[in-house]
């Protein structure tokens, strides 16, 4: 338990990622299983205890500690664990009571029964220090918060194994906590596991965004094709004869919220798409998806006015063969003779865009933009093989050119890491009126100079400061880049904007030629 | 002003010689009658000169104490326990969450730090009167002895402090000096510093702060430090409840800091008890 705390204090001090990486690879060869792969899951969020609740917790420390000092210092600290780890009284001799592993205290506070529990975590508390008693509070009430993704942890255990992240992500989902076949597969004293591809999440392609100016001129136009990118979300239809679940990017299973498309699938396959609400195949607008999004079921209304489609456009496995090491373009016809028996009503196929020429690709794009509101268009390398993560090369995503608007500079507040020593977070502004309303926040798409300039520039027209957020003189004309704007109770100009970034500071520009709310209320949708 | 030798040479260091209109020095131990009151200035242990006032009037006594600490600290004169009626204590860490470590132990992760990393410079936020010095010295007397490199804002106290008889070793300028000098070695600095843009000549700096506040580690992610060092110049909850009890004070007045708690705790032991809001104080205000 002690290493374990120690790793957690590093996770959340530490600002660097390969500190991180480090760390966790440290832990990792050094720990015995099982504790290694409980403390992995503790990390990667896939343990979940339900035995003991936080309220239980707070009347085992209010047992031990005035009540109300308790109260006020839970007000100062602001977090249950880190107080009661703190504010446990120290215990004369610490030494003598070893403290249990991570896999078997876990192992405990699952199967205690529930009278005996509190009276064994207070021996525990007694016997730990405080770093030990926040680790193990941690531990038992779930959700670490250490700043720790479940895709940095992988990369440690790639990083201390040797093993290729790819690999790892292949098999991850399919695994079982403490892991111990994954760590002897990575410790070289085991065979790869095996996981039931039928029925898992399988990591995802991803694609990057083109560089126009640096990619069209090496890539041939014949080795490519090319798809309208849709605005929907995208998932991955893991279908295994009756019971067919529904995956979100993150291999979240989102399958109870889109109960209307589980049911409507059949047969052997994992495919990926598109999910999308509409008639007969014909998309709705993002917001209409999102009302679906984030809900346990489906409200009856919702089935009705927003059924839920997929527009396939690709294929992991085929009656349990995987293909993921064929090329694109065989992954296609496969897809394609899947879907002449098992299309339905719910499933269609993704059209392959013909086209010459990238000037041809060029001029769809511009027209698909205008006149049908695409997003944009994915590339696709026909001879690629679907990895996992985000490789370079073989997948581009091609948006259409973004909207620009100018806005105001309102707000900065510091960044984070390298740059905390600089003012890199801007709220912007638009005019309503007389007086300026944010619009949105953008820390990104400017160069290290143009950063230097605008923390100079922040420090010099400071009116007011909250905490560490600075406001500024309204003087400042940004121009903003983003995909599109949709309506936004939550946000005062009523509008929310998708991937706001700066794309040029117009340091010429007076603030009263940025532009108004009504510009860009007419760019919604 | 009145203040002990120390207290006065320090003042001066900082805000002029001509901070005060006049100055009247007060050694420690030494009553001094002020109409019908005696007045006597006794170590509080915060930094080198540092006093209570014990004030006797018609029988009674009152102690002011000041920012105090009662942990031992080889850069202040140590505390010493003054029995009164009336105890006006500070409570800065005033909540039982504070209990601070072994000072010791918490420099031997500085310096275990530093052999771990030697590739990268350790970057220590300390205020510069008092807990720069201390932590100095107790980076010296764990056996530390390469040299230390000073923001500029760090000079002139430390330089004060070895003119007093506190050996703080080899002291350098970190002004000015190439990046190459950095790595493997401690550089302090004022906590203001640590964020702003005289850090960006250090390289790939761990970023420590040494401060009772490091005892929340949230609190620590929040200002950004990666290494927090528990070192405390006032008195953490025990010492607070300790000294209240040992005082044998009937009343306790409570302020600079969570009175509120320190309060609730004399009140349950029977003693008269009241916060007093000083004006013109911040919450959280140096350590």
């Amino acid at each position: 338990m002690k290493n374990f705390a120690a790793l957690l204090e590093t996770l959340l001090l530490t600002p660097s990622r390969n500190a991180k990486i480090a760390a966790m690879a440290s832990y990792f060869q050094t720990t015995p299983d099982p504790d290694r792969g409980v403390a992995l899951a503790a990390i990667t969020r896939d343990l979940s205890l339900a035995n003991l609740k936080p309220a239980a917790l707070r009347q085992l420390v209010m047992a031990r500690v005035d009540p109300e000092l308790y109260l006020m210092s839970y007000d100062y600290v602001g977090d249950m664990a880190e107080t009661i780890s703190l504010i446990w009284p120290a215990s004369a001799d610490t030494s003598t009571a070893p403290l249990p592993t991570v896999a078997a205290f876990i192992d405990t506070v699952e199967k205690l029964p529930k009278a005996q529990l509190a009276d064994h975590i207070a021996s525990l508390l007694d016997a730990a220090g405080p770093a030990e008693r926040w680790a193990m509070i941690k531990l038992a009430t779930g959700g670490l918060r250490v700043g720790v993704s479940a895709r940095l942890a992988k990369t440690a255990l790639a990083a201390y194994s040797g093993q290729d992240l790819g690999e790892i992500e292949k098999i991850w989902h399919g695994l079982e906590v403490p892991y111990t076949e994954l760590f002897a597969w990575l410790d070289g004293t085991g065979p790869r596991p095996e996981i039931q591809h039928g029925r898992t999440f399988h990591p995802m392609m991803l694609a990057n965004p083109i560089d126009e100016a640096r990619d069209f001129d090496r890539l041939t136009p014949a080795d490519y094709q090319a798809e309208w990118k849709w605005d929907g979300i995208r998932v991955q239809l893991v279908i295994d004869g009756d019971s067919s679940r529904i995956f979100s990017r993150t291999g979240d299973d989102i399958s109870a919220a889109f109960p209307d498309l589980a049911a409507a699938l059949g047969g052997h396959a994992v495919l990926d798409g598109e999910l999308l609400v509409g008639h007969d195949f014909n998309p709705l607008a993002f917001n209409c998806l999102q009302q679906r999004l984030n809900r346990k079921t489906p409200a009856k209304s919702h089935l009705k006015d927003y059924p839920a489609f997929v527009r396939v456009y690709d294929m992991l496995f085929d009656n349990g063969e995987d293909l993921r090491d064929l090329p694109l373009s065989e992954r296609r016809t496969r897809l394609e003779t899947w879907m002449v028996t098992h299309a339905g009503p719910r499933l269609d196929l993704s059209d392959l865009l013909a086209f010459a020429s990238w000037e041809d690709l060029a001029t769809l794009r511009a027209e698909g933009a205008a006149i049908h509101g695409h997003e944009g268009l994915m590339i696709k390398q026909r001879s690629s093989l679907y990895a996992a993560g985000r490789p370079k090369g073989p997948w581009f995503k091609w948006k259409r050119d973004p909207r620009l608007i100018d806005t105001v500079m309102m707000y900065a507040q510091r960044g984070h890491g390298r740059r905390s020593s600089f003012y890199s977070d801007y709220t912007f502004g638009i005019w309503r009126g007389n007086e300026i309303v944010p619009v949105g926040k953008a820390y990104s798409g400017f160069t290290d100079d143009e950063l230097r300039a605008l923390d100079k520039w922040v420090r010099a027209h400071t009116t007011n400061r909250f905490g560490p957020v600075r406001e500024v003189e309204k003087q400042l004309v940004v121009e903003l880049a983003f995909d599109s704007a949709h309506d936004s109770p939550r946000h005062k100009s009523g509008v929310a904007l998708r991937f706001p970034r700066i794309n040029r500071i117009r340091w010429d520009k007076p603030a009263g030629e940025a532009d108004t709310i009504e510009t860009v209320r007419a760019l919604i949708g | 002003m009145l203040a002990t030798p120390q207290t006065i040479d320090i003042m001066k260091h900082r805000y002029g010689a001509n901070c005060a209109g006049r100055f009247q020095e007060l050694a420690f131990g030494e009553p001094l009658a002020i109409d019908d009151a005696v007045v006597t200035l006794y170590p509080a242990g915060h930094i080198l000169g540092s006093a209570q006032v014990l004030i006797e009037y018609q029988g009674r006594r009152a102690v002011i104490t000041g920012d105090y600490k009662t942990y031992p600290d080889s850069t202040a004169q140590p505390f010493e326990l003054v029995p009164c009626d009336l105890f006006v204590t500070e409570a800065t860490f005033g909540l039982p969450v504070f209990q601070h470590p072994d000072p010791a132990a918490e420099i031997a992760r500085l310096l275990a730090s530093v052999a771990a990393q030697p590739e990268r410079c350790h970057v220590i936020g300390a205020y510069a009167l008092g807990k720069a010095q201390r932590v100095i010295k107790l980076i010296r007397d764990a056996g530390h002895d390469a040299p230390i490199y000073l923001h500029g804002a760090q000079e002139k106290l430390c330089g004060y402090y070895m003119e007093q008889g506190i050996d703080l070793g080899d002291l350098r300028k970190a002004l000015d000096r190439d990046k190459d000098a950095f790595p493997g070695h401690i550089v302090i600095a004022p906590p203001s510093a640590l964020r702003d843009r005289w850090s960006r000549r250090l390289p790939d700096p761990v970023v420590c702060q040494a401060s009772g506040w490091m005892t929340i580690k949230q609190r620590a992610k929040q200002s950004g430090v990666e290494l927090p060092l528990v070192i405390s110049d006032h008195a953490d909850w025990n010492e607070l409840t300790d000294t209240i009890a040992a005082t044998g004070a009937d009343t306790v007045w409570v302020t600079h800091g969570r009175e509120d708690a320190l309060v609730h705790w004399c009140r349950q032991r029977g003693l008269t008890a009241e916060p007093l809001y000083i004006q013109g104080r911040e919450e959280d205000a140096g350590e």
